[in-house]
Order: structure tokens, then C-alpha cells, then sequence
């Protein structure tokens, strides 16, 4: 059975070989009929990768300890569903995963590529046969999910518990799907410089594919935040760990992508910059690939270690990073640069985005490969951690959050910002309201902590005033506001929406680390302790025995301050005996806006249990954010104004009776 | 004070229990003094665990880094000299926050060199652009004083 995947991603390494080059070959020498091998190429490479995909899949489901992968893998005992996601949950399905991702990526641009030139489609189509030809092999030579074990054992070692969590089924599809994303941006941007051609039309062919994957990588580091909070025991949920950096990057990058292709499609201006960006974008998802594949770095995540896959990943990283810049050096100065716009402006703030973004990325890379580079260079080892990054990435997002609500408000080419200031007032009037209110009465709060609540305020207020603004508010009519405001073009709710999340995501940050009360004692079943105006109550401790884990399963009780029941928080360690490993599951309660926390630590000699309770002021507003500011993408994508082809259409509709009479 | 904090010692020496992050037993009774050992601890990486502070840490070395950075606080050192006392045992690894020297100069450095530089190159390149787009050649202004010249009304006009 699992020969059949293994042979479908050996012929999906061939099609994708044809795929690299038979269509850029008729794009480079107007051959139409070698062109048109684009299309049916790419979507049977899809095909193929999406049956061995399925193969390994069912080998999983069926728990088919004769494939190696399987048995290191998964257990019988297992759940189904993590039978399921644990066809992903290890270095060679994760792979075949990324794979899938990027052909499907690709059978994307062939299905609905119709209405790009035919020579930039058939060489973005090559490009992204490329990238794929490059992982098949790398799957097909160093992490081969199909080898097989003779003869096969009984049962299986089973997955890394951490792992056996509803978090694995979204987390890495999601994140998949926005890194990968990217290399259709990537493909357009080199596609565009081997053509030697660019404009703005370049810019709103890409914009759908940057703002999807863009929203599918936000969804995908939301996601592997809340899982690593409510997972990991310790209520954090960010720890300037190398493999989160390494998913952190692109977004950064991407996110200054999205803003500068807005000037290029809008104004034709920032070309080369855009280019360099989608290239950079991408190659930053590369390196994080290679950093979490290759087992340079060690974490959750680097699920197994094996030098010449490092060596093998360096090499791609190498061809396709320093290819495609040294192809940009070579053609870019031959671009010509587009329009003219004053340091005041539309454009002016999203260069002033771009540069912040950039710097911050920049800044996490640097942070991220210190160490390494450190360490081959002089032997000595050092550490880069959170502080580092609290203290660098901080100040760069603080000025670029304050700057955030004037950007929609300024003019194209030659913006008024005392203006855009004025028509801010309201805005930064609720924002000193806010600061007021924080300093007056909520007690212990520093000036830090009312100033970023303050900080929350204005990007919210300033998202909501973009919107007021556009609809006329204060000098029409309820009825024509209401007019005006649903006959807004979808992105601009796409961008009042990403950047009212991002104030809400700030908004949850500043909660949480200004505001957490921490709680950490021992208490015998009975005893209770109070915390930010409730009271808990241990109930008992008990032992469960789960499909393939035993627990200690401890019951809380919630009480208000009267002494009134308010709720139950159970809270439990697991024992994996298979893995001989155990893990914390945290008792959350969410409250409004806020969470209660409650994560078990050791029991000690007199039979009293180890607790440690956090309240988390509006915590879930950091995920909430992120939710709005994926809606915000998914919202300008359906755009109809800005999707090519859906104006052409209707003006063909418009023009054929016409001619037809 | 200083019965509490004979009992915070004590307490700290009677602790044997099982290792988990910040455990009860070893908060110092002064908060004052507890805070700074908190923040002193998110500083600090636990060696043998993968990217955690000993703050983060349920290791059993993490437990015993708390231990020691409370006891130096205790002995009255500074936070600065707390952190020296454990890297000169450690060696710099132990330190999240890398130090300010000639050799972590790009790291730190990285940030503000690059806001600067590229602040630099969009002011160069906007006043270059500017004087490129608002002066005429010579050729050019000869040519707008034939046009106009030859046709004094303006061009939409002339339509």
C-alpha cells in the first residue's frame, strides 16, 4: 500500500522537474505549446503529492507499524484523531505536509491564473516547479516517510504527548499554509525579473496570494501561541524561542510586503522594494525551515536530528536565497523606479512601516543567529533570549504603533498630517482618557502600563475613526452614513479590521504583563486561596486513566467573594508510559475578557499538592486580535474592485451585447 | 527582618521536595527582595533546558540558580553583581540578556544601525529624487519656451 505514495512522490519529483523547466523554456522562446505544460503539470504534481499525502495518512489511521515513520510515531492506543494529525507530527510528514502546501499552491496559480500573461504565468508556474522539485528530492533522499521496517513490530513508540493535542491539526496546516504562501510571491517576483518586466498590475496579481498567506501565517502563530499557553503549564505565551522567531520573520517581512505592494499597485512607486521583499519574505520562510528542520536548533519542534538533512536544507537555502538575489542584482537596476511621491504622504507612512518592519526583522534574525554565528566563529557559546528581544523589538514597535492610525488617514502623494491630526483628535482624546482612567483607578498601575493601555486605545479608536471618517460621520446624514459605510470598498474594513486587531492584540499584551497576579503555594484537598476577588477551593485530586496516558486529575471550585459558587476548573498531569513523559494540563477559566489559570506542579511529602494560579487580565484578547486581524486580510481579499479578472468580466458582459447588436 | 530572614534560609534549606518551576519554598519573605530575584531570574537561562530561564524551568539546575541567586541577594549583593557571580560560575551562556561588549557589538548594534541607515537612505533618496524631478535641463526649458512661446494659451485650451 504505501509503496503506492512512495511511487506517487517519486513521479511528482519527475513532473516537477518537466514543470521547472519546459514552461520557462516557451515562455523564454514564445512557444505556446510548451507553455501550456503549466497547467496540467502542476495540478497532476498536486495529484500525485496529494495521494501519497493520503497514503501516509491511512498508513497512520491504520496504525501500519510496518512503515517506519508509523511506528515511530503513533501507538495503537492513540486516539484516532492524533492518529490523524500525527501524520504531521514528525520531521518527514511534516515535509510531505510543506509539500502538499506548496503544490497546491501551484495548482492554485494554474487554476486560477487565467486571466495573467501567458509568459509570466507558465515562468511563475516553473518557478514554483523549482521549489518543489528541490523538497521532493529532499524528502525522497534524506526523510523518506515510506521506508519500511521487516519484520514489523507490534506496537508503536507513540508520538510525543505534547504533540497528542487538537493544537497539532491546526497549528502547522495554518502556518504551512502561510510560509508556503509566500513562494507564490517569491515565484511572481522572480518570474517578474527574468521577464525583466514590472508594474503595477505585478502588484495586484500578487496582492491576493500575499494577503492569504499573510492571514493563514497570523492564524498559524496565534495558534502555536495559545497552544504553547495553555500546553506548556506556564501561561506564557510568547518566548522569543529560535523556532518561534523563525515563523515570526516572515510574518514581519510579509506584513511589510503587504504595505509596500499597496504603493506599487496604487502608485506604481517602491518597485525594486517590493520585489526585494517578496524575495526576502519567502527566503526568510526557507531559513526558518532550515532552522527548525535541520536540527541546528533544538526545541519541540526539530522532532529529529540528522546532519545530512541540515547539509541538504543549507544547499537549497543556498540556491534559491542567493540565486534569487544575485538574479535581483543583476536586473533590478534595469527596472525602472515609479512614481514620485512627498516624504508626507500615503506612501510616505507606509515607507515609514516598511522601515520599521524591515529593522525589526532584521533585528529578530540577527538575535536569532547570533548565538550560531557566535559559536563557529570563536567557540564561544552565548544565549539570546527574551530580555534581548524585549528590550530591542519593544522600542521598534512602540513608534510604529503610534504611527499605525495616521497611515489610512493621509492623502496619496502628498499627504496633510496637521490635518490628519486634527481628524484624529477624538481618537486621542479617548486615548488620554484611557491613561487617565488606568493611573486613577485601577490600582497599582505604573505609568508604563496606563501609557500602553493608552497605546491600545488610540490604534483601536484610530481604526474606528478611519472607518467614521470614510463614512461621512458628523457631516452627512445617519441614512447616508449608513449608505456611504456599506458602500465602502471591502479592504478598507480590511484594514480599520488588521489594525483593530492589532490594538486589541496590543491591548491583551499590556493586560497580561502589566496587570497578572501570580499565585504559587501548596494546598491540601479542602483548603482554599484567594486571588484577584475570587476564591478557590481544591476540591480533590484523583487518578484517570486515559486511552494511552494515566492522569492526576485535580477539581477546583470557583467562588465569588460572597462564597457563592461561580464555577469548576479541573486541572491534571498526565504520565505517558510509552514515552515515559509527562505533561501539564492547565485548568483555564475565562472570565469576560480575562482568564483564571491553574497549573499543577509535584506533590509533596505531606501529601499537599503544588498549585500555581494566575490571573490573566485580558488575556485572550492577544488571540482575540489576531482573530480580527486575519478577518481583516480575508476581508480585503474578497474585494471583488481589487481582484483581477472580476472588472474585466463585467466590462466584457457590458461590451459583448453591444457588439452583438 | 532578620528573623525573617533566617526563616526564609531556613526555609530554603529545609526545602528537599520535588523540582518545579518557582517553587512555594523558596519566595523570599522581603517582596522587595523577591521581586528582584524574580526579574534577576528571567535573565537567566536554565543550561540544561531548551531556551527556558530558570524562572520558566521545572529543572532540577533551575531550582538550584534560583537558590544560589537568592542567596547572593540575601548576602547583600546588587543585581549586577548577582548576574557576575553566576556568569563568572557559568560562563556567559547562562545570560538571556547577552552583555554589552566589543564582541555582542552587531547584535546590539543591529537595530539601531539599521533604523539609522535606512532613515539615511530614504532622506538621500527623496532629495535626490526632488532635485531630479523639479530641475528642468537646459534643453528642456528651451523646448517648454518654444511650446509656450508658439502657443500661449494653454494646452487644454488649445484642444
Amino acid at each position: 500500500m504505501v509503496e503506492i505514495g512512495h511511487f506517487a512522490l517519486v513521479l511528482a519529483f519527475a513532473l516537477a522537474l518537466v514543470q521547472s523547466v519546459v514552461p520557462l523554456v516557451g515562455a523564454r522562446t514564445s512557444n505556446s505549446r510548451m507553455m501550456a505544460v503549466a497547467e496540467p503539470v502542476s495540478m497532476a504534481g498536486f495529484g500525485l503529492v496529494l495521494l501519497a499525502f493520503a497514503v501516509l495518512t491511512v498508513s497512520y489511521a491504520q496504525s501500519d507499524f510496518s512503515v517506519a515513520n508509523v511506528w515511530e510515531n503513533s501507538h495503537s492506543l492513540k486516539p484516532f484523531i492524533y492518529k490523524i494529525t500525527g501524520t504531521w507530527g514528525n520531521h518527514e510528514g511534516s515535509m510531505l505536509l510543506w509539500v502538499l502546501i506548496l503544490t497546491f499552491f501551484g495548482a492554485l496559480v494554474a487554476l486560477f491564473g487565467g486571466n495573467l500573461p501567458a509568459t509570466l504565468r507558465a515562468t511563475v508556474i516553473s518557478v514554483q516547479g523549482w521549489i518543489g522539485a528541490a523538497f521532493l528530492l529532499f524528502i525522497l533522499a534524506t526523510s523518506n516517510p515510506f521506508a519500511r521496517l521487516t519484520p514489523a513490530p507490534i506496537e508503536g513508540r507513540d508520538l510525543n504527548p505534547i504533540l497528542q493535542d487538537i493544537g497539532l491539526a491546526i497549528h502547522p496546516p495554518l502556518l504551512y499554509l502561510g510560509y508556503v504562501g509566500f513562494s507564490v510571491c517569491f515565484s511572481f517576483a522572480v518570474a517578474a525579473l527574468i521577464d525583466g518586466r514590472i508594474d503595477a498590475s505585478w502588484a495586484r496579481w500578487v496582492r491576493p496570494w500575499t494577503l492569504a498567506a499573510w492571514s493563514f501565517l497570523t492564524g498559524g502563530i496565534a495558534m502555536g501561541s495559545y497552544w504553547a499557553y495553555y500546553e506548556l503549564g506556564w501561561g506564557g505565551f510568547w518566548f522569543w524561542d529560535p523556532v518561534e522567531n523563525a515563523s515570526f520573520m516572515p510574518w514581519l517581512a510579509g506584513t511589510a510586503l503587504l504595505h509596500s505592494a499597496i504603493v506599487m499597485e496604487k502608485r506604481s512607486a517602491l518597485k525594486i522594494w517590493t520585489l526585494l521583499l517578496a524575495i526576502l519574505t519567502f527566503s526568510l520562510s526557507l531559513l526558518g525551515t532550515f532552522l527548525v528542520r535541520s536540527g541546528v536548533l533544538t526545541s519541540v519542534h526539530a522532532f529529529a536530528t540528522d546532519p545530512s538533512r541540515g547539509v541538504f536544507i543549507l544547499c537549497i537555502l543556498t540556491v534559491f536565497i542567493g540565486g534569487s538575489l544575485a538574479l535581483f542584482a543583476l536586473r533590478a537596476p534595469s527596472l525602472t523606479a515609479g512614481g514620485l511621491f512627498q516624504p508626507i504622504s500615503r506612501e510616505g507612512a507606509l515607507v515609514l512601516n516598511n522601515l520599521f518592519l524591515t529593522t525589526a526583522t532584521a533585528t529578530v534574525l540577527v538575535g536569532t543567529l547570533y548565538p550560531l554565528v557566535v559559536e563557529a566563529l570563536t567557540g564561544d557559546k552565548i544565549s539570546v533570549g527574551a530580555p534581548f528581544f524585549n528590550l530591542t523589538f519593544g522600542p521598534l514597535m512602540i513608534p510604529l504603533l503610534v504611527l499605525v492610525p495616521f497611515g489610512p488617514l493621509l492623502a496619496w502623494k502628498r499627504g496633510d498630517v496637521l490635518a490628519a491630526a486634527q481628524r484624529l483628535m477624538t481618537a486621542f482624546a479617548g486615548t488620554l482618557l484611557a491613561v487617565l482612567a488606568t493611573m486613577l483607578f485601577i490600582d497599582g498601575a505604573t505609568v508604563l502600563a496606563a501609557l500602553g493601555i493608552g497605546l491600545a486605545t488610540w490604534l483601536v479608536l484610530g481604526a474606528l475613526t478611519d472607518l467614521a471618517l470614510k463614512a461621512g460621520f458628523g457631516s452627512a446624514s445617519p441614512g447616508t452614513m449608513l449608505r456611504r459605510l456599506t458602500g465602502l470598498p471591502l479592504s478598507m474594513f480590511g484594514t480599520a479590521l488588521a489594525h483593530l486587531g492589532l490594538g486589541l492584540t496590543t491591548l491583551g499584551l499590556v493586560g497580561v504583563l502589566s496587570f497578572e497576579s501570580e499565585h504559587i503555594l501548596t494546598m491540601k484537598p479542602g483548603e482554599t486561596t484567594e486571588i484577584s476577588g475570587y476564591v478557590l477551593r481544591f476540591d480533590e485530586i484523583a487518578p484517570v486513566q486515559g486511552p494511552n496516558f494515566t492522569e492526576s486529575r485535580a477539581k477546583f471550585s470557583l467562588l465569588d467573594a460572597a462564597g457563592k459558587p461561580y464555577g469548576e476548573i479541573v486541572s491534571s498531569k498526565r504520565f505517558y508510559p510509552v514515552r515515559q513523559m509527562p505533561t501539564t494540563e492547565a485548568g483555564i477559566k475565562t472570565m469576560g475578557l480575562s482568564q483564571l489559570y491553574v497549573s499543577l506542579g509535584d506533590e509533596t511529602a505531606d501529601g499537599s499538592l503544588v498549585v500555581r494560579i494566575w490571573w490573566k487580565p485580558l488575556v485572550t484578547l492577544i488571540w482575540g486580535g489576531t482573530l480580527a486581524m486575519m478577518a481583516g486580510g480575508a476581508v480585503s481579499l474578497f474585494d471583488r474592485r481589487l481582484r483581477v479578472g472580476a472588472p474585466a468580466r463585467r466590462r466584457r458582459e457590458a461590451i459583448e451585447p453591444a457588439a452583438a447588436s | 527582618m532578620k528573623r525573617a530572614v533566617l526563616l526564609a534560609v531556613l526555609a530554603m534549606a529545609l526545602w528537599h521536595g520535588p523540582a518545579v518551576a518557582v517553587e512555594p519554598g523558596e519566595a523570599l519573605a522581603d517582596p522587595a527582595l523577591e521581586a528582584r530575584a524574580r526579574a534577576l531570574s528571567t535573565e537567566l537561562r536554565c543550561m540544561v533546558c531548551q531556551n527556558q530561564s530558570i524562572d520558566l524551568s521545572d529543572a532540577e539546575l533551575a531550582h538550584d540558580l534560583r537558590v544560589l541567586v537568592r542567596e547572593r541577594l540575601m548576602a547583600g549583593d546588587s543585581d549586577e553583581e548577582v548576574l557576575d557571580y553566576v556568569v563568572s560560575r557559568y560562563g556567559e551562556f547562562v545570560l538571556l540578556k547577552p552583555s554589552f561588549s566589543l564582541r555582542n557589538a552587531l547584535l546590539w548594534g543591529t537595530p539601531v544601525l539599521l533604523l539609522v541607515a535606512g532613515a539615511g537612505v530614504l532622506f538621500y533618496s527623496q532629495r535626490r529624487r526632488r532635485s531630479e524631478a523639479s530641475a528642468l535641463t537646459e534643453e528642456e526649458t528651451a523646448e517648454l519656451d518654444r511650446i509656450l512661446g508658439a502657443n500661449p494659451k494653454s494646452p487644454e485650451t488649445s484642444l
